[in-house]
């Protein structure tokens, strides 16, 4: 069965859905094929996939220094 | 704080320990947890010194209710719903003197939303973390998110959380919980991707975050 072609709208909104494989095997094959041939569609996927990368790095976000040895301290402490 | 050794390791038994007066456990039992607690207050109140008083006031409501604690949901889940109504709470004392809230009013616009522009953006050389003018344009642009975009983007991106974990600790639904993730994923690609002209690179100053 031949592939029915979808338009960019439809890809970007379900593009978070694609990244956390939120979507059916059928809508995949219509967005990849789509990403083949849409630069702005890869720009698209290519900053968000980027975007959750950054959000999810380790080094991105740091707990303030002695946040372990305060909160040990209250548990210690509580009634 | 060394791991104490005549503590159990699994989890159930561990609350157990708790539950008979062990207070140790209680620590052992919440250390993996703790970047996810005060992740999960900063994700609310945004201000470093707040989100530690509420992961602390959580925490020891967590302790202090360990008891009520039912394992139909994981420990981890539990720890962090309670993180997250201590936030709300206190951002809604810190706002009282205001007639209406602006963050309670929740603003969403639940309706499609499209790229504003397609900028290029090649995969991230790694050591673009390392320089903290970059990692502070990514909080600022994440800081100035819609609290109900902010919220989830934390919970489900920076903490791994799986969707149903999401959905319970914010009390949402998965249609809920998928939108505003999609939304908060394309609002920050739209705000960073133009700063990926080589300005951070350079460390020059920051200044396209645009607030919306």
């Amino acid at each position: 069965m031949a592939l029915i072609e979808i338009s960019c709208f439809e890809v970007w909104r379900e593009i978070s859905n694609y990244l956390d494989q939120e979507i059916t095997p059928e809508m995949r094959e219509r967005m990849e094929a789509h990403f083949k041939t849409c630069a702005h569609c890869n720009a698209v996927l290519d900053g968000t996939r980027n975007v959750v990368g950054l959000v999810g790095d380790g080094r991105l976000f740091q707990m303030p220094e002695g946040f372990n040895k305060r909160l040990y301290k209250k548990i210690q402490d509580a009634p | 704080m060394p791991a104490n050794s005549q503590l159990p390791t699994n989890e159930a038994e561990l609350i157990k320990s708790v539950c008979d007066g062990k207070r140790e456990a209680f620590y052992e039992l919440l250390r993996p947890y703790e970047r996810m607690v005060y992740a999960t207050a900063m994700s609310v109140v945004k201000n470093p010194a707040d989100a530690e008083e509420v992961a602390q006031e959580a925490v020891l409501k967590a302790f202090a209710n360990l008891a009520s604690f039912r394992s139909e949901s994981k420990f981890s889940t539990w720890m962090l719903q309670i993180t997250y109504n201590e936030a709300k709470m206190k951002l809604r004392k810190a706002r009282s003197h205001l007639y209406e809230s602006l963050e309670d009013q929740q603003q969403t616009d639940e309706g499609d939303y499209y790229p504003r522009d397609f900028a290029d953006w090649r995969p991230i050389p790694c050591e673009l973390l390392e320089q903290s003018e970059t990692r502070q344009a990514i909080q600022n642009a994440i800081a100035s998110l819609s609290p109900c975009y902010r919220e989830v983007l934390i919970l489900r991106d920076l903490q791994n959380l799986s969707i149903k974990e999401t959905m319970i600790i914010l009390g949402l639904s998965k249609a809920a919980v998928k939108t505003r993730l999609h939304r908060a994923r394309l609002l920050l690609r739209d705000t960073l991707a133009p700063g990926m002209d080589g300005s951070w690179i350079k460390g020059q100053d920051y200044r396209k975050v645009r607030r919306w």
